[in-house]
């Protein structure tokens, strides 16, 4: 097992988000400013990392027949859990990321992440698979909402800096949202085009 | 009546699920590339979310809220979903083979779509009554459906015709396009009936 050679994975080579193209509407919809980003992507992470590790645990258990509702089921588990802890602990996040959070359930990254790893390797393995790819995906958030936020509402880390007054506010609207995640993955593209 | 209205032009227009909460995005770019399936796609959505919004209320109304199980509601909902794709897979299999094949893949998929659970849960924090939470998941279906027709037609050209730079082959430029749909949408804004 190498963790190394994994974590390069999540975070660039098999991005969940800008190579393997799943889980795009919490990434568009929750990038509007850093803060909002860094809290969708660590809740979405650690739903994955317990998830990962319960299927893994049940996966000669589980029949096949029925895999895909189970899978749901243990997932919607942890998400009502991270739901519950982020409104009693931290409001102010639960509050503006609203309904994306009982979302998470059908985030495409967390059952494609069960169905072709969870489901087939042991344990540890899949742990750690859980935590790289939750990294790349909050890595892809943060990307995304420092581009949108310092653009769009002219401040960088939730409104802690302003940078110029008068943001062109069309960038964290939904409208920026298509608009920065198509040029991210462009230059993603490009970037591995040269690698090869 | 005219909450009624006001709702469903809300949901086809001014809030369109895809353009404005990004709910649904995934089958929104997985199967936009031809009309018909884009078509198919939209009608199995709608359908599912209509009677995804009629199972929720009843079951978040009659019993959940009595039962004080409310914290339950995610896990509830998206069983219920689940199940309800599943006999509609069934029934459309039996009674409608040619839907049923021409919509293959896609009708599992639509479980994992991100609309149908938002329109459950959004029927439920608006605080809906029973009608006004059908006519919104019936009119969210239908403004997913325009959504994805007009954003395949774009692709369909695009593909036919458009010279992009290497790295934006495929997936950002349609991105891109969708960007420039959903300002074309912005102007709904703003539109309300009293």
């Amino acid at each position: 097992m190498n963790f190394g050679k994994q974590l390069k994975e999540g975070l660039v080579t098999n991005n969940p988000v800008l190579v393997q193209l799943i889980g795009m509407c919490p990434t568009m919809a929750t990038s509007t400013s850093l803060t909002n980003g860094i809290g969708m992507g660590l809740s979405a992470t650690a739903v994955l990392i317990c998830s990962n590790i319960v299927i893994s645990l049940l996966r000669k258990i589980i029949p096949n027949k029925v895999r895909i509702a189970a899978y749901i089921t243990i997932i919607a588990g942890f998400v009502t859990m991270v739901d519950l802890l982020l409104q009693a602990f931290i409001p102010s996040l639960s509050e503006s990321l609203g309904l994306f959070i009982p979302l998470i359930v059908v985030n495409c990254i967390i059952l494609g992440r069960a169905e072709s790893c969870a489901s087939k390797t042991p344990v540890l393995p899949s742990a750690v698979d859980g935590l790289c790819m939750g990294l790349g995906f909050t890595f892809t958030l943060c990307v995304l909402s420092i581009v949108r936020e310092l653009l769009g509402a002219g401040t960088i880390g939730g409104g802690l800096i302003t940078v110029f007054s008068q943001p062109a506010t069309i960038m964290i609207l939904p409208a920026g949202g298509f608009l920065t995640l198509g040029c991210v993955i462009a230059v993603m593209q490009k970037i591995l085009q040269k690698g090869e | 009546m005219t909450q009624v209205l006001s709702i469903a032009l809300g949901a086809i227009l001014i809030n369109n699920f895809i353009f404005s909460q990004f709910l649904g995005c995934c089958p929104f770019f997985g199967v936009s590339k031809k009309i018909d399936t884009a078509v198919g796609m939209g009608m199995a959505v709608t359908f599912v979310m209509g009677l995804a919004s009629i199972v929720t209320w009843l079951i978040q109304t009659f019993v959940l809220n009595p039962l004080g199980l409310g914290f339950m509601q995610t896990v509830a909902f998206i069983l219920v979903i689940a199940t309800l794709v599943q006999f509609v897979e069934m029934f459309l299999m039996k009674a409608m083979p040619s839907l049923y094949q021409a919509l293959g893949v896609f009708l599992p998929l639509i479980t994992t779509n991100c609309a149908v659970l938002g329109v459950a849960l959004q029927n439920i924090q608006n605080g809906y009554n029973f009608i006004e939470s059908v006519v919104y998941g019936v009119t969210g279906g239908l403004g997913f459906t325009l959504a994805i027709v007009l954003f395949a037609s774009i692709r369909e050209r695009l593909a036919a015709s458009a010279q992009t730079p290497k790295c934006f082959d495929g997936f950002p430029i349609a991105l891109i396009s969708a960007s420039l749909l959903c300002m074309a949408f912005l102007g709904f804004s703003g539109m309300k009936i009293w």
